[in-house]
C-alpha cells in the first residue's frame, strides 16, 4: 500500500470508525463483519465495495488491518464523491470529504453506542455526552474503570442518552472552531466542543485502560486515579467524552449525528445548548469542579493562588509552556500574579477549552472576566485579609499550605483593600505615569502633541502645534518652572496666541491695559514685585544676549531701562529708592512727548510683547492704536523692525540692568546710536524705543509705548534733539538721568512742587513698570527666538555627522 | 516614527526585538548593539545615585544621519532602546518618556507571568499587540 496521507479530521474519523469496528479489540484488525456494515451503511454498490476492498488489499490479505481499513474508507469517501475508484485518488485527492455512512436511527445509535463502548481506551465514551457534571464523572470514574470498558457498555448505553440529556454543557465553543462539523444546525451540536477528541483518539485507542496518565490522553481521567493523577482528566472528562461522543458523529450528517446522539435528547440538547448563547461560558458544573480544584491548592475560596503553585498545576495539562503563558495574561486579570477564584476559574476554562483544540481568543471574554467578588461580598473579613495580604506579596507565599496561615492575621479592612487594590493597580500605571514625570507643566504641554491617550490630560489652552511654539512654550515652562506656576501659564498663553492672531493678541494684551493701573494688575505676568523680579532676572540675563543683539540693526533706544532698572531688583523698590530719578525722567518724559490717549499707554507695552512672539506683526504699531490699527498687522516689514526692536530692547535691557547714573554713558552711547539708526531707517522700530523714550519722557500720564507711528515721528523729533542734546544713550535716558538729579532740588523747596513730583513719579512708575513687562516680553520673544534657532541647530547637527 | 524597539536583558542579549518594517530587524540588531556601549556608559556613571524614575530615562544615547536612538534601564539593569527616525522632529521627549514607561509597566505585567522564565525571550502577545499598537500610534 502506498502511504496514505490523511488529514487530521480524517484521520481521527477513521480511528474512530476503525475502534467501532475493532469488535474484538485487537486494534488491529477490524473485524469483518462490522466493516461490511459499515461499507453497505456508505450507501456504495456491492461492486463498488468489492473494488473498494480489493484496492484497500483487505482481500488480499483476509483481513482489515489498520491501514487497509483506512484506506478502505477514503475510497469510500472516494466513491461516494463521485471519483473514480484508483489507488492513485488516495493520496491525490484533496479536500475529500468524509465518508458517510449512512445507518439507520437504531443502527446508527446501536453503533455509536457500540463505538464508544468498544473504545475501550476511551473511557469518557459518554456518547453524546458533553461535559457531564463532575460529580457525574466522580461516579463514573468509580465505575469506570479503564478495564471494565465492557461494563460501561451497557451503562453508555443509558448514558449516551442521559449523559446527554445532562446539561448542555457547553464547553467553550470557541467562536473559531476549526472543526466544520461543529457547526450544527441544531443548537445542542454546536456546543459540544468537537475538536478535542481528535488527537486523543489515538492515544485512547493506544493508550490502553491502564492509566492513560501519561499520554495525552488526559482527558481519560474520567477515573479518579487518573483524576487525580492527570489533573486535567477531571474537567475534560465532560467535554472529552461529548467530543469523543461528536467526533464519529459529526463527521456524519450531522443531522444524523444528531438522531445518533439519541434521538430524545436531541431535542433537549437543543435546548440547553440554546440557552447558552455564550460558547465561554462556564456552565455550572464546570465551576464547581473549578472551584473544587481551587480548594486542593487553596483552601479559602477568596484567598490568592500563588503564581508558582499555578503554575505547577496548570503544567500538568500539558499545554506548552507558550500557551499556558498566554492563558495567564488573558485570566491574571489584575496582573498581581496570583490567581483569585474566578481567575482561577477563567484560566482553567481556558486550558479546558484548548485542550479541546479551540484557540485561544486573544482577549479574554466577557464570560470569563473575573468579577470582583470582593467588591461584592463585604462580609467576609478575614478574606480579604488575606486577600490583601497576598496582592502585598509579590513572591507568590511558597505552596499553597503556606498561604493560608500567612492570611489568618489581622487584617484590615479588607473590604476595602481589595476593592483599592484593584483600583490602585489600575490606577497606578496612570499615576506613574503622570506622577513619575517630574515635568507635569511640560507634560501638560506636550499632550497637545499626539501623545499617549492614557494619560488623558486636557490641555485647557488651545496651543499651536507648530514646533516653534511647542518649543517656546517648553521653553517658557521651564523658565518659568521656578517662577510661580501662575505668571507662566498666562505667558505660555499669550505666545501661543500671538502667532495666529496677532490682532487678538494683541488686543487682548491692550485690553487690559487701558489704564496705568489696570495694566499693571492686568498684566498677565502677576504682581509687578514679581513680574519686576522675574523681568529683572531676564533682563539680566537678556543682558548677556544683548550684547550680540548689538551687531544687527540699531535696536530702538529705551531711555526707561536706564535709570529704573539699574541693580535694583524690584522697579517699585527702585522707584521707591530713587523717585527723585524718577521724577526726574518722568519730568523729563512728559514735555518731550507730546499728549498721548492713555490707552495706548497699556497699549505701548503690549506693543512689545506681541512683537515678541512672531514678530511678524507690527504690534508695535498696532499696540499703540490698539486695536484699529490692525492694518499694520500685515506689515512684515515689522517683523525686522521687531526683530530690531528686540535687539534694541535688549540693548536697553542691558542699559537698564547696567545702567545707574554712572554708567549710562556706555550704553548710552550704543542706544544713542540704535536710536538715531532708528530713527533714520525704521519707523516702527522706533517704536519700542520711542515707547520707553516717550515714556520715559513723561508724556505725562501715560506717554508711553503706544502708537508707533505718531510716537516714532514725534520720538524721532523728539530723539534727534535729545540725541544731539545728550549724547549718551538714548536721549530720553540721558534726559532722564539728567532731570533726574535736579528734580530732588526741586522737590524740596516747594509742597506742590513735591506733589507734583510725586504725580509724575507714579506716572513714572507706570510707565516703567509697564516697560517692565514689555521688556518682559521682548525678552521673552528673544528666547524663543532663540529656542527656535537651537532647533535649528539641532536638526542642522545630524548632518554634521557626515 | 519609532523605527525599533528592543529590550536587552542585563547580559546585554536581546529579550524581544520588533522593528517596523519589519524585516530591517538585522540592522537594527547592530545599531541596538552599539547603543548598549553608550547606555552602559551612563549607568556607570550614575554611581550611587539615586535610582528614581527619571535616571531611568537616559534619553538619547546618539543621533546619527538616520536615526536617534533612545534609552530607558531599569533598576534591575533591563534595558529598553528605541530606535526613531530623524526626520520625525515632532516626536517629543516626553512623548519617548511615556512610551518607555509602557514598555516598562508591559514589561512587568510578563514578569508576574509565572510561566515567564526571566532571561527567555519575550514571546507575549499581549506585549506585542502593546507594542505594535504604541509603534503605530507614534507612526
Amino acid at each position: 500500500m502506498e502511504g496514505l496521507t490523511l488529514s487530521e479530521a480524517e484521520q481521527r474519523y477513521y480511528c474512530d470508525l476503525f475502534s467501532y469496528c475493532d469488535t474484538e479489540s485487537t486494534k488491529k484488525v477490524a473485524s469483518n463483519g462490522r466493516v461490511l456494515e459499515l461499507f453497505r451503511a456508505a450507501q456504495l454498490p456491492n461492486d463498488v465495495v468489492m473494488q473498494i476492498m480489493e484496492l484497500c488489499g483487505a482481500t488480499r490479505l483476509g483481513y482489515f488491518g489498520r491501514s487497509q481499513f483506512y484506506i478502505a474508507l477514503k475510497l469510500v469517501a472516494v466513491a461516494q464523491s463521485g471519483l473514480p475508484l484508483r489507488v492513485e485518488s488516495l493520496n491525490t485527492v484533496k479536500d475529500l470529504p468524509l465518508p458517510r455512512f449512512v445507518v439507520s436511527k437504531n443502527e446508527q445509535e446501536s453503533r455509536h453506542t457500540a463505538v464508544y463502548s468498544s473504545d475501550a481506551d476511551n473511557p469518557a465514551s459518554y456518547s453524546g455526552v458533553i461535559p457531564p457534571p463532575p460529580g457525574r464523572i466522580q461516579v463514573k470514574k468509580g465505575s469506570v474503570s479503564h478495564d471494565a470498558v465492557q461494563q460501561r457498555t451497557s451503562t453508555d448505553q443509558q448514558e449516551s442518552t442521559s449523559p446527554v440529556v445532562s446539561p448542555q454543557q457547553s464547553p467553550p465553543t470557541s467562536p473559531h472552531t476549526w472543526r466544520k462539523h461543529n457547526r450544527h444546525p441544531s443548537g445542542g451540536n454546536n456546543e459540544r466542543p468537537l475538536a478535542g477528541p481528535g488527537p486523543f483518539w489515538a492515544p485512547f485507542s493506544e493508550a490502553q485502560p491502564g492509566s492513560s496518565t501519561s499520554s495525552d490522553p488526559i482527558w481519560s481521567g474520567h477515573s479518579p486515579p487518573p483524576h487525580q493523577e492527570n489533573w486535567v482528566s477531571f474537567a475534560d472528562t465532560p467535554p472529552t467524552s461529548a467530543l469523543l461522543a461528536m467526533h464519529p458523529a459529526s463527521v456524519q450528517d450531522q443531522t444524523t449525528v444528531r438522531t445518533v446522539a439519541s434521538a430524545t435528547t436531541t431535542n433537549e440538547i437543543r435546548r440547553q445548548s440554546s440557552s447558552y448563547d455564550d460558547p465561554w461560558k462556564i456552565t455550572d458544573e464546570q465551576r464547581q469542579y473549578y472551584v473544587n480544584q481551587f480548594k486542593t491548592i487553596q483552601p479559602d475560596l477568596n484567598g490568592f493562588i500563588p503564581g508558582s503553585a499555578a503554575k505547577e498545576f496548570f503544567t500538568k495539562s500539558k499545554l506548552p509552556i507558550l500557551e499556558l503563558s498566554h492563558i495567564w495574561e488573558l485570566s491574571d486579570f489584575d496582573k498581581d500574579g496570583a490567581l483569585t477564584l474566578d481567575e482561577f476559574c477563567a484560566a482553567f476554562h481556558l486550558v479546558v477549552a484548548r485542550k479541546n483544540g479551540y484557540d485561544l481568543p486573544e482577549k479574554l471574554p466577557e464570560s470569563l472576566m473575573p468579577k470582583l467578588i470582593d467588591l461584592e461580598d463585604s462580609t467576609v473579613l478575614p478574606v480579604f485579609s488575606e486577600v490583601g495580604e497576598q496582592t502585598g506579596e509579590v513572591g507568590y507565599s511558597g505552596s499553597p499550605a503556606e498561604a493560608p496561615p500567612s492570611k489568618s492575621p489581622s487584617m484590615p479592612s479588607l473590604n476595602q483593600t481589595w476593592p483599592e487594590l484593584n483600583q490602585s493597580s489600575e490606577q497606578w500605571e496612570t499615576f506613574s505615569e503622570r506622577s513619575s514625570s517630574s515635568q507635569t507643566l511640560t507634560q501638560f504641554d506636550s499632550n497637545i502633541a499626539p501623545a499617549d491617550p492614557d494619560t488623558a490630560i486636557v490641555h485647557p489652552v488651545p496651543i499651536r502645534m507648530t514646533p516653534s511654539k511647542i518649543h517656546m512654550q517648553e521653553m517658557e515652562l521651564k523658565r518659568t518652572g521656578s517662577d510661580h506656576a501662575n505668571p507662566t501659564s498666562p505667558l505660555l498663553v499669550k505666545p501661543p496666541d500671538l502667532p495666529e492672531e496677532n490682532k487678538i493678541s494683541s488686543s487682548i494684551k491692550f485690553t487690559p491695559g487701558n489704564t496705568v493701573n489696570g495694566y499693571s494688575s492686568s498684566d498677565s505676568y502677576t504682581s509687578d514685585a514679581e513680574q519686576i523680579g522675574s523681568t529683572v532676572t531676564r533682563q539680566r540675563s537678556h543682558s548677556g544676549t544683548s550684547p550680540d543683539n548689538t551687531a544687527p540693526p540699531p535696536p530702538p533706544p529705551r531711555p526707561h531701562p536706564s535709570h529704573s532698572r539699574s541693580s535694583s531688583l524690584d522697579l517699585n523698590r527702585s522707584f521707591s529708592v530713587t523717585p527723585g530719578q524718577q521724577q526726574a525722567g518722568v519730568v523729563a518724559y512728559p514735555p518731550a512727548v507730546p499728549p498721548r490717549p492713555q490707552p495706548s499707554q497699556g497699549a505701548g507695552p503690549h506693543v512689545h510683547r506681541p512683537v515678541d512672539a512672531e514678530g511678524l506683526i507690527a504690534h508695535t504699531s498696532t499696540s499703540p492704536q490698539q486695536i484699529p490699527e490692525q492694518p499694520n498687522f500685515a506689515d512684515f516689514s515689522q517683523f525686522e523692525a521687531f526683530a530690531v526692536s528686540g535687539v534694541n530692547k535688549e540693548q536697553e535691557d542691558e542699559i537698564e540692568t547696567h545702567s545707574e547714573v554712572l554708567q549710562v554713558e556706555k550704553p548710552s552711547d550704543s542706544t544713542s546710536s540704535l536710536r538715531v539708526a532708528k530713527a533714520d531707517g525704521r519707523v516702527e522700530d522706533k517704536t519700542p524705543a520711542n515707547v520707553p523714550t516717550s515714556a520715559g519722557k513723561g508724556t505725562t500720564p501715560l506717554a508711553p509705548p503706544p502708537k508707533p507711528i505718531r510716537r516714532r515721528l514725534k520720538s524721532e523729533d523728539e530723539l534727534r534733539p535729545e540725541a544731539e542734546e545728550h549724547t549718551q544713550k538714548t536721549g530720553v535716558i540721558a534726559a532722564v538721568l539728567a532731570s533726574q538729579p535736579s528734580i530732588p532740588r526741586s522737590v524740596g523747596k516747594d509742597k506742590k512742587a513735591i506733589q507734583a513730583s510725586i504725580r509724575r513719579n507714579k506716572e513714572t512708575n507706570t510707565v516703567l513698570a509697564r516697560l517692565n513687562s514689555e521688556l518682559q516680553q521682548q525678552l521673552k520673544d528673544v528666547l524663543e527666538e532663540r529656542i527656535s534657532l537651537e532647533v535649528q541647530l539641532e536638526q542642522l547637527r545630524p548632518f554634521s555627522h557626515l | 516614527l519609532v523605527l525599533a524597539c528592543v529590550i536587552c536583558s542585563p547580559q546585554n542579549y536581546p529579550l524581544y526585538i520588533r522593528s517596523i518594517p519589519a524585516e530591517n530587524e538585522l540592522k537594527f540588531h547592530y545599531t541596538v548593539h552599539t547603543s548598549l556601549d553608550v547606555v552602559d556608559e551612563k549607568i556607570s556613571a550614575m554611581g550611587k545615585a539615586l535610582v528614581d524614575q527619571r535616571e531611568l530615562y537616559l534619553g538619547l544615547l546618539y543621533p546619527t544621519e538616520d536615526y536617534k536612538v533612545y534609552g530607558y534601564v531599569t533598576n534591575s539593569k533591563v534595558k529598553f532602546v528605541m530606535v526613531v527616525d530623524s526626520s520625525n522632529t515632532a516626536l517629543r521627549d516626553n512623548e519617548i518618556r511615556s512610551m518607555f514607561r509602557k514598555l516598562h509597566n508591559s514589561y512587568t505585567d510578563i514578569m508576574c507571568n509565572p510561566f515567564y522564565n526571566p532571561g527567555d525571550r519575550i514571546h507575549s502577545r499581549t506585549f506585542d499587540n502593546m507594542v505594535n499598537s504604541m509603534m503605530m500610534q507614534v507612526c
